[in-house]
């Protein structure tokens, strides 16, 4: 990878940084409602993994941890921002909300709330690819604690069964809300549920973005070359509580958080690039003073300033717009 | 116009979206090599093959699920739930998903799905086999919930369906496939929305759907009999149901039956009900009465059975009385 292009990257992540812990504030202030699940901590693995694939031409999906992936997708930030804000320019038009960012145009199908609820859409994605005979694949993003729900289970039997393009990436942080994965499933390491189906599939640190890039690399190359699906584990942390009503203390030890934060991914890249020559730490003072008044003098005022949804659209969206094929008026039917 | 057995204008209806888009695709337990359970899906195996016409496994959460997922990106998935009572474990797919996708992304992507199985109460099936959960679908947004009671309907609402962008519910019923019906022999789209008079009369209105309206027709035989000019109106469509066709009805008879095969509480006669109380009362000259299945889980006694279930004499007894005979 090129150093400027390792440097850009460096850049994303800080930036995705900045805007989450930006929206804490907000959450704060109650500009943000509902619930609001946030991702420092973790951002190697959006970010490794998308690096790889094609964005705007393969399909991501994921849970409702989602405000990174939409951006490494491409979503604008202040699009995403908006949408926390509940806003029309939002880029679910305010009628989303945190847990389900979408931006179709860039191929982000989604977050979703119901955990697991992902696994089966993200294979029907890839059904779809294969049905149009393109060299697309669906990537889906979903959480340790996803693995016990039926759906983990019969997707994966599915996709493989039907050779699916489809990859998914399990974000193992170690933590379903505040139950430990020890304590939900005797099986801790994920890749081999995933083997038993008979999927490929991988297991790697998820802190370090080049192993996840390494790592990545692989699985898209396989997926997309048509051998089937493929289940990639990384390990990795979320370094705040599950969602912003929860401390991410109780069930977890400091040392054990304080370790996980002398992993952080985003200074774990920095030092590489500062030993690789590639960057001063000037310089990354400067990425992240950027970043933060991106977002202070972009996104923000973007989100503040929007203008609400008109209450009078409250049913719009609900069916199609257009009822005529539903009422049997099909072009060039009935003949 | 040739008489065809309701199976078979589903098969039909499969067979002609199948090769109009080569997108269509449909997905279900034993559809594809055994031919399906209801023989919806007869044949299609060898014309289209199996990426096409999908055996699943016994799965039916994710497999409705990857229906959705390709419904996406533009995808016609029919999936055939088995039994209602099995779309019980589909109902995270299409109720969270389906059904609030185009919703909760602003518009910007659509599940144009059909999820057609067969449900209601057939020759002894037990509880768990019995299930009319009509009421589930109707009752969520972002659905449209259709229940063809005639072979013409099965045909012309799945082709509809399958074009439509919304995500559509289509119930069928387990002891009507075997029903003979004319359906035309040139391609046809039946609206999904909108009730039928399926038979004129004067003296009052019979309301109901899928298997309640073939009820009402035998009810309206009997009730002839006694000189009672009795119209039946099929719903055909339960999201959204067709207020405007039951008041002009009304406006007519002036008196409403309701019948349906599920039970009173919170079911789809609650609804009705609601429709002619808010949007037909000034027509009613008395307040509709409605014929239900008791509300018990279907016993398998044949007897306890029919004692669980409407048919045409509660119908016609029912009517009888409101009528003041
Ligand atoms: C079907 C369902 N059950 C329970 C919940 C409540 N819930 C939300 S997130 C969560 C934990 C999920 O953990 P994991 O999949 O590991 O993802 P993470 O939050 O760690 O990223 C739970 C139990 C839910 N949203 N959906």
């Amino acid at each position: 990878m090129e150093a400027a292009d390792r440097k850009r990257l460096l850049q994303e992540m800080v930036f995705a940084r900045r805007f989450e812990e930006r929206t804490a504030e907000a959450y704060h202030h109650r500009d943000i409602g509902g619930f609001l699940h946030l991702y420092p901590g973790q951002e190697a693995c959006a970010f490794g993994v998308l690096e790889q694939a094609r964005m705007g031409h393969d399909y991501v999906i994921t849970g409702y941890r989602d405000h990174v992936h939409a951006l490494k997708c491409g979503a604008d930030p202040k699009e995403v921002m908006a949408e926390l804000y509940g806003k029309e320019t939002g880029s679910s038009r305010g009628r989303g909300g945190s847990m389900h960012i979408f931006d179709v145009k860039n191929h982000f199908m989604g977050g979703y709330a119901l955990v697991g609820e992902p696994y089966p859409l993200a294979a029907g994605l890839a059904k779809g690819i294969k049905m149009k005979g393109t060299d697309q694949i669906a990537i889906c993003f979903l959480g340790d604690g996803a693995n016990n729900q039926g759906t983990f289970h019969e997707t994966l039997n599915m996709a493989q069964l039907w050779e699916l393009p489809v990859l998914f990436v399990c974000e193992n942080n170690l933590y379903a809300i505040g139950t430990s994965l020890e304590r939900s499933t005797p099986a801790h390491d994920q890749y081999l549920r995933a083997q038993s189906y008979k999927m490929e599939a991988d297991q790697v640190d998820g802190q370090d973005i080049d192993t996840v890039m390494e790592a990545a690399e692989k699985a898209v190359d396989f997926v997309r070359s048509g051998k089937g699906p493929y289940f990639l584990e990384l390990m990795t942390y979320r370094l705040r509580g599950h969602s912003m009503s929860d401390s991410g203390r109780g069930y977890r030890s400091e040392d054990e958080i304080k370790q996980w934060m002398e992993r952080d991914p985003i200074y774990l890249f920095r030092d590489r690039l500062v030993e690789e020559g590639v960057l001063t730490a000037d310089e990354f003072e400067q990425m992240d003073k950027d970043a933060q008044q991106h977002v202070d003098d972009e996104v923000i005022p973007f989100a503040e300033n929007s203008p609400e949804p008109d209450v009078g659209d409250l049913h719009k969206y609900v069916l199609s717009d257009d009822d005529s094929c539903a009422m049997g008026q099909i072009a060039g039917g009935g003949k | 116009m040739a008489e065809i057995f309701y199976w078979d204008a589903v098969r039909r209806a499969h067979d002609e979206e199948m090769a109009n888009d080569p997108l269509v695709f449909a997905m279900g337990e034993d559809i594809g090599l055994p031919g399906g359970t209801y023989k919806a899906t007869q044949g299609l195996f060898d014309k289209y093959g199996e990426e096409r016409v999908m055996d699943t496994p016994i799965s039916e959460n994710s497999y409705t699920g990857i229906g959705v997922g390709a419904s996406m990106i533009g995808a016609r998935p029919i999936v055939e739930i088995m039994s209602v009572n099995f779309a019980l474990l589909a109902t995270d797919q299409i109720i969270n998903a389906a059904a609030k996708i185009r919703y909760m992304s602003g518009g910007q992507v659509g599940c144009p799905v059909v999820v057609r199985s067969p449900g209601g109460v057939a020759h002894q099936l037990g509880a768990q086999h019995s299930g009319r959960l009509e009421k589930l679908f109707a009752g969520t947004s972002g659905l449209r919930v259709v229940t063809p009671a005639f072979p013409v309907d099965a045909y012309g609402m799945l082709k509809t369906a399958v074009r439509c962008d919304d995500p559509v519910v289509i119930l069928e019923h387990e002891a009507i496939y075997n029903l003979k019906g004319e359906v035309p022999d040139e391609e046809y789209f039946a609206p999904l929305e909108g009730a039928r008079v399926v038979r004129e009369g004067t003296d009052v209105t019979l309301i109901g759907y899928l298997m309640s309206t073939h009820w009402n027709l035998a009810a309206a035989d009997k009730l002839a009999e006694q000189g009672i000019s009795a119209e039946v109106i099929d719903l055909r469509s339960l999201k959204p149901i067709d207020a405007d066709t039951l008041r002009t009805s009304l406006a007519k008879t002036h008196k409403a039956v309701i019948c349906t095969e599920d039970e009173a509480p919170v079911g789809m006669s609650a609804e009705i009900m609601a429709v002619l109380n808010e949007q037909c009362f000034f027509e009613l000259d008395a307040p509709p009465v409605r014929v239900t299945a008791e509300d018990v889980p279907i016993p398998y006694n044949h007897t306890l059975e029919k004692a669980a279930l409407p048919d045409a004499d509660k119908i016609a007894t029912a009517t009888q009385k409101l009528l003041g005979h």
